[in-house]
């Protein structure tokens, strides 16, 4: 176990953790942000996906000692009342079904608007092909996209 | 946002009304990603007559005292419960009309509602729910109840959001696995690695001392003597549980446990069938092919059979034969199985995603020794069910854990855990024969399905009925592979198959595949073939001339290949055209049209969300995902082995159109998945001129591409 100071949604925190223990897990267990959730724990579905520096990361795949001081982002950090564009969008299109991917599918969704504020079909296609969707949702997913891009 | 009220009165036990007027409706049964939460108190809002605005939805407890059917499956939710939420709302909305009789003096037939408002017209007083609420909890629950005329709903039949949406997005707990607890520990299990064996011997000794774990033992799901009920079915019964206070140190210290399996006593060696043995064992999926291919015939067994199909395939000018087959498939749930449990000596509290709660109280219930009300099951929402969490052995593994470890715990299971562990669809095989006569008439139709262990067929559906000389023959093998239902179980086999190769019956009859089902549909209606026929064939054409019309079938568009199916399952029917395009020789799914018949639908864009939801699903299993075995081993434990569909191979758009006829509501999470997979075979064999009849299609589509381009 060793301290770590971390950066999660503006604020500082402590965790007392095992240096390998993955990002997932310290935000899942030791920090209650339960919103990033656990799907595969091998970058395959992107259930976990936060945004570390602002780039969109598979926590399971991010060691808590890896991260040092770069800011992390979880979509309990993505607005105060989720007026974000990107879930306003969301709940305009009523994307979810069973929704436990969806807070993965919008901190990608995010990060593509962040670095590419209108994309077309197919690089939403190409940006969104690592975040799974076992109710299949995708074409309101995509739609959302494109209603936020539009929006902000 | 509402503003709580500061007294809430119990109406019933589906409504609460505070004295400012909101409504707590509860939502009785569980929500996996069908919008029953949303759905169901819609329903209980309409006959209430209260405004939708005005309602707060909380999940219900697992309570059969006050509700019924607390259960995810058969897509049965809205269909059984719809005269139930309606009465519930309905008596309650009685209640207050003759609450405010009373206090106004004025006949209760005088007394009208709207939207949440009491209301007499000739003295014209008036009075918000809220005022009447305490008065109307003291009325007695009246015997009759008039209900709503369906031309006079206001929130049935308009679309309403996701009662939980912002929480979704919102990144709030909802979830089993978000489930917290002071002292709450985390626990997973080993299981044996392949279907067919069990434990050993276990060396624990360098887990123990691991940071952070604080019990590792060998555990019985059930008890010795105990019956599994059908909820119960669990391929390993007999684990290692470790337990720990985080997540990933448990799962270090489960990498590091040293474990040594061996075949089980009870293990199916052999199944013997017409004087053959077969070999079973611990499975491999090459001998479960060969199996398929070759035993169908000498195990098939009638389960109907009408006029002489001997005959006519006999004096057919022309047999068609083909044989379909498609894999086991793993639900793989986005949310792993898991479950809170807290036993302590005189009950039991467990929390978690579950489908049968009421079911899986009698089986904790049997296994702790305790009485049923000393257990209480709390629903939460689930990161999908497609029938995996029917069979809910890891409610009782939580409780057991629990119990052994004295204190609150969460049983995880990792992805790897919940995809080797499954009740899984199982393998299918089918072989559809139809015989033409010279004049190419459809004569004589013989069908013979069957699977590991579980057989797909429904004799008695369509083309049951429609063709004079039909044989339907099934047949089954053993095995030691735990199955289970899957999304529209069987259905998700047999439909396609059926409707593939009934595309290939019209294209060898020289006829418009939509025409050839119509006219075989017109001769169930006006004349049928039998008397078991379990479908009612003018709905049947209804949605296949609705697709029809709505896709402007027959319109060909350049470079458009099209493929159309239709069937009828969990009450209600639907037909599907499938548009495909070559891209840079790469086909894509550009457009899907799919007519519904499930009766009133009671939230139209959640409905809509649903069937598209359905679509997706069938075609991505049917293009890409198996689960093979080798030895009793899953080949495939986590999704960089097994496929499923991705965001890029979804369909571009899917338009969905419900027919319009008011009868009472059906089912409608499954039955738009069966019928997409023939549209989507259909559709391939336009778009390259080659039929796959194995499913996954994608690998062999992929083929056919690299030929096509050299
Ligand atoms: S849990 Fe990290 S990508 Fe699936
Ligand atoms: S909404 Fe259920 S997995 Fe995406």
């Amino acid at each position: 176990m060793a301290l770590f100071t971390l950066n999660v949604n503006g604020n500082r925190v402590e965790v007392d953790a095992d240096p390998s223990t993955p990002m997932l897990w310290v935000l899942r267990d030791h920090l209650q942000l339960v919103g990033t959730k656990y799907g595969c724990g091998v970058a395959q579905c992107g259930a976990c996906t936060v945004h570390l520096n602002g780039t969109a990361v598979r926590s399971c795949m991010i060691t808590v000692s890896s991260v040092g001081n770069q800011p992390i982002t979880t979509i309990e950090g993505l607005s105060e009342d989720g007026s974000h564009p990107v879930q306003k969008a969301w709940l305009e299109h009523d994307v979810p079904q069973c929704g436990y991917c969806q807070a993965g599918q919008i901190m990608s969704a995010v990060a593509l608007l962040d670095q590419n504020p209108s994309p077309s079909d197919e690089e939403i296609d190409t940006w969104m092909n690592g975040n799974i969707c076992r109710c299949g949702t995708y074409t309101r997913i995509h739609a959302a996209i494109k209603t936020a891009a539009a929006n902000r | 946002m509402l503003v709580m009220p500061d007294e809430w009165f119990e109406i019933n036990g589906f409504i609460k009304i505070g004295n400012n007027g909101v409504v707590t409706i509860m939502s009785p049964n569980p929500e996996i990603g069908q919008n029953v939460k949303t759905s169901m108190p819609m329903i209980v809002a309409e006959e209430l007559d209260t405004d939708w605005k005005n309602v707060v939805v909380e999940q219900a407890p697992l309570n059969t005292d006050i509700f019924t059917r607390q259960l995810a499956g058969g897509s049965q939710s809205i269909r059984q419960s719809w005269p139930g939420l309606r009465m519930a709302g309905g008596a309650a909305r009685q209640m207050l009309r003759t609450a405010a009789a009373e206090a106004w003096q004025v006949p209760v037939e005088e007394v009208t509602t709207e939207a949440g408002m009491l209301r007499h017209a000739a003295s014209g007083q008036s009075a918000g729910y809220g005022e009447m609420a305490s008065a109307a909890a003291a009325v007695p629950v009246p015997e009759e109840v008039e209900l709503k005329d369906a031309a006079d709903f206001k929130i049935i039949g308009t679309s309403r959001k996701n009662v939980d949406g912002h929480k979704i997005v919102t990144g709030q707990p909802l979830y089993g696995l978000d489930y917290q607890r002071e002292g709450m520990l985390i626990a997973m299990i080993v299981h044996a690695p392949a279907f067919g064996m069990q434990i050993k011997t276990l060396d624990d000794a360098a887990v123990r001392a691991m940071p952070g774990i604080q019990d590792v033992f060998t555990f019985k799901t059930y008890a010795d003597d105990y019956e599994p009920a059908w909820c119960d079915i669990s391929a390993f019964t007999e684990m290692v549980a470790v337990v720990g206070n985080s997540t990933w140190e448990v799962m270090q210290a489960k990498r590091a446990l040293r474990v040594e399996w061996e075949p089980q006593p009870d293990l199916i060696e052999a199944v013997s069938t017409g004087g053959q043995q077969i070999p079973v064992g611990l499975e491999n999926t090459a001998a479960h092919r060969a199996h398929m291919e070759a035993l169908g015939a000498p195990l098939a067994r009638v389960t109907r059979r009408d006029g002489d199909p001997e005959a006519a395939f006999r004096d057919a000018a022309q047999v068609i034969e083909r044989s379909y087959s498609a894999p086991f498939l793993a639900h793989n749930c986005m949310e792993p199985m898991n479950f809170f449990a807290h036993v302590t000596a005189d009950k039991a509290e467990l929390v978690g995603p579950i489908q049968t709660p009421e079911f899986m109280e009698r089986s904790v219930s049997a296994r702790l020794g305790l009485p049923l009300e000393q257990i209480d099951i709390q629903m939460t929402r689930m990161g999908g069910g497609f029938g995996r969490r029917l069979y809910g052995h890891f409610l009782v593994e939580a409780a057991v854990i629990s119990q052994q470890v004295n204190a609150p715990v969460k049983l995880i299971y990792s992805r790897e855990d919940d995809m080797t562990f499954g009740t899984y669809r199982p393998a299918y095989y089918a072989t559809y024969r139809a015989a033409l006569d010279a004049a190419g008439n459809l004569i004589g139709f013989h069908v013979r399905a069957g699977g590991i262990p579980e057989s797909p067929l429904f004799s008695n559906r369509f083309p049951a009925g429609a063709v004079d000389n039909y044989l339907a023959e099934d047949w089954t093998i053993d095995s030691n592979i735990s199955v289970g239902a899957f999304r529209a179980p069987r259905s998700n086999f047999i439909a396609g198959a059926e409707q593939a190769f009934l595309d290939e019956v019209a294209e060898a009859m020289g006829k418009d595949p939509i025409a050839l089902r119509l006219e075989m549909l017109e001769r169930a209606r006006t004349n049928p073939v039998g008397e078991r026929n379990d479908y009612d064939a003018a709905r049947y054409a209804g949605v296949l001339e609705l697709v029809r019309d709505q896709s402007e079938w027959g319109e060909d568009q350049p470079g458009v290949h099209r493929g159309v199916s239709a069937y009828f399952c969990h009450n209600s029917y639907v037909a599907q055209v499938l548009d495909m395009v070559l891209e840079n020789n790469r086909p894509v799914i550009q457009n899907v049209h799919c007519a519904i018949d499930c009766g009133i639908v009671v939230n139209p864009d959640a409905a809509i969300n649903l069937a598209e939801g359905g679509i997706v699903d069938g075609i991505g299993h049917a293009m890409y995902s198996a689960l093979t075995f080798q030895d009793g081993v899953p080949q495939q434990n986590n999704y960089d082995t097994y496929r499923l569909i991705r965001h890029s191979e979804a369909p571009k758009s899917i338009a969905v159109h419900f027919v319009d006829n008011g009868i009472d509501p059906t089912g409608l999470g499954e039955p738009p998945y069966p019928p997409i997979i023939g549209a989507l075979a259909n559709a391939i064999y336009r778009a390259t001129g080659q039929r796959i009849y194995e499913q996954p299609f994608a690998p062999q589509l992929e083929v056919f591409m690299r030929e096509a381009t050299g």
